[in-house]
């Protein structure tokens, strides 16, 4: 093999960002006066677990609604699975999904009444049995055919998930998906994200001010402050980086501003 | 499961999984069903009587037999026609449901398809037992209209989803403090579109607006049916041309505003 052809082999920028699962690129949105999101550029690598931290209005919400195409850019590009957002999102909705505390569940429908809208949405395949097993796996059984409304918020948690699964997307966008849930369920949704994205080799981009959450769940972690990114790494490199032996130690320091005392007392 | 697609990839599932939705919803709540039943026949009674009082004491209205009772089961077929539409669009925002389905493989239009047929079904619902109150109460007998009673629903029906199709566009870019348009939008048409009376009552200029209006072809049309005899099919193809260039331009107006909404953040805080 020539160097040439060594050279030609080996993956370019437009190929990496071609067959990253999410490919973030100059994003930038404006709201009036305000930079929500500004100039961000990241790509995700199918099969991984990313999360997003960031204190309140950081940009992860927006961020995430642009690569949903829920929220359209200033300037950048996003590209999902291989298609721009959102000119072609028509061909990639039906492969992602997402949870978000910005929307609900109808209250008034039950669990399976609303996993079967869904699933003829995203046009499931054996529909009753892919409710059934959603059922079982996060544990609906026993409210399924209770309206939304009338369960608790752990188990309307559960429920939102089962519809972000519905479709077996290979693409999870999840915002906060374990805020407001007591430790014990916090954990069991934690545990299913893992056991789904082992069993799917599914992308999941988790938006979430719970720090251990992150560290348990994963590969790398991409900190936004006022719209930019602040740092991007594994877990364990970001705390090496900032001499802190927890992320939220990090996200403290990157809150409160001390980001370059603590990179020089880590040098 | 196979997908029935139409022209440019609609999805019959997703439209009747939408339908469905909208169902459940309808079925899970008696108040909704009686709503949906209690204000028509209200209406029917109140100027059903007005009619019967009016026909009794003023020889024109004795011979125009139907024409108040005939106008108010059109202008409901209207009126309802737009608010089953819109109803069924609001419940999602209520719900906080439309990222949901925005964020989903349901495209705007086949979002809009079953928004419509939603609207025939809530219209059925609530305007068949309508009529047959006229017909039991009043001996006025709508279904004997025939065939001009289809081209005058026809061209009701387009109109209430032009304006249903609008008004969700508006609510959508805008949040739930547009709401009241919804509900009023259609009484601002009601005085040109001269349900209860003729065009030429109008002073001249205002004649021009109450042409532009599809429903003042069918009330016109339907008091030339109910006084003259005379079935003018000239008023109900101009209506039919309106209509159509009205629904073309409701259908862009609601791309550019959810693509607005998608430019301001709108369908993130779909509240107040």
């Amino acid at each position: 093999m020539t160097e040439n052809d060594k050279a030609s082999s080996r993956p370019t920028v437009a190929d990496r960002v071609s067959s990253a699962a999410i490919a973030v690129d100059h994003l930038v949105k404006v709201y009036k006066q305000t930079r929500a999101v500004d100039d961000i550029s990241f790509s995700l690598p199918h099969g991984s677990i990313t999360g997003l931290l960031g204190g309140n209005g950081a940009g992860k919400t927006t961020t995430i609604a642009m690569i949903m195409g829920l929220v359209l850019p200033t300037s950048g590009r996003v590209r999902v699975l291989g298609h721009r957002m959102p000119d072609e999102s028509a061909a990639v909705l039906g492969r992602m999904n997402f949870e978000s505390p910005y929307v609900d569940m109808p209250m008034r429908l039950t669990v399976r009444q609303n996993l079967t809208v869904f699933g003829k949405l995203y046009a499931v395949k054996n529909l009753p049995d892919r409710i059934a097993k959603l059922a079982d796996d996060l544990d609906l059984t026993e409210f399924i055919d209770r309206a939304n409304g009338k369960l608790s918020a752990g188990q309307k948690t559960r429920v939102a998930l089962a519809k972000a699964l519905i479709n077996q997307p290979e693409l999870l966008l999840l915002d906060e998906p374990t805020a407001s849930l007591d430790p014990d369920t916090a954990d069991w949704v934690r545990a299913h994200m893992e056991r789904y994205r082992r069993e799917n080799n599914a992308t999941i981009l988790l938006a979430s001010h719970n720090m251990l959450e992150v560290e348990r769940l994963c590969d790398r972690v991409i900190i936004m402050k006022r719209g930019r990114i602040e740092d991007d790494d594994t877990p364990g490199a970001i705390m090496a980086r900032y001499n802190r032996t927890t992320l939220e130690e990090v996200f403290l320091d990157v809150a409160r501003g001390r980001v370059n005392g603590a990179k020089e007392a880590a040098r | 499961m196979t997908d029935l697609t139409l022209h440019r990839g609609i999805s019959i599932h997703r439209i009747g999984a939408m339908i469905l939705r909208y169902w459940y919803l309808l079925m899970s709540s008696w108040p909704r069903l009686l709503e949906l039943l209690y204000w028509p026949a209200l209406q029917v009674v109140t100027w059903g009587f007005l009619q019967l009082y009016i026909a009794e004491n003023a020889n024109f209205f004795a011979r125009a037999g139907g024409t108040l009772i005939g106008a108010v089961i059109l202008w409901d077929i209207l009126f309802r026609g737009q608010l089953g539409f819109s109803i069924s669009f609001l419940e999602e925002m209520w719900a906080r449901n439309i990222g949901n389905l925005m964020m989903s493989p349901l495209k705007p239009i086949e979002f809009l398809l079953s928004l419509m047929i939603m609207s025939m079904i809530r219209l059925a619902i609530g305007v068949i037992p309508m009529t047959l109150l006229a017909l039991f109460l009043f001996h006025f007998n709508v279904y004997a209209l025939g065939l001009p009673l289809i081209a005058f629903f026809c061209n009701l029906i387009f109109t209430s989803w032009a304006v249903g199709i609008f008004v969700s566009g508006l609510v959508l870019r805008n949040g739930l403090g547009a709401e009241s348009i919804v509900w009023t939008l259609m009484f601002a048409i009601m005085p040109l579109a001269c349900v209860y009376y003729p065009v030429s009552v109008l002073p001249g200029w205002l004649q021009y607006v109450a042409w532009s209006l599809p429903p003042t072809y069918v009330f016109e049309g339907m008091r030339a049916l109910l006084i003259e005899h005379t079935l003018r099919t000239d008023l109900m193809l101009s209506a039919l041309a309106i209509n159509v260039v009205l629904l073309v331009a409701s259908f862009g107006a609601f791309l550019a505003l959810l693509r607005s909404a998608k430019k301001h953040g709108s369908l993130l805080s779909s509240g107040e």
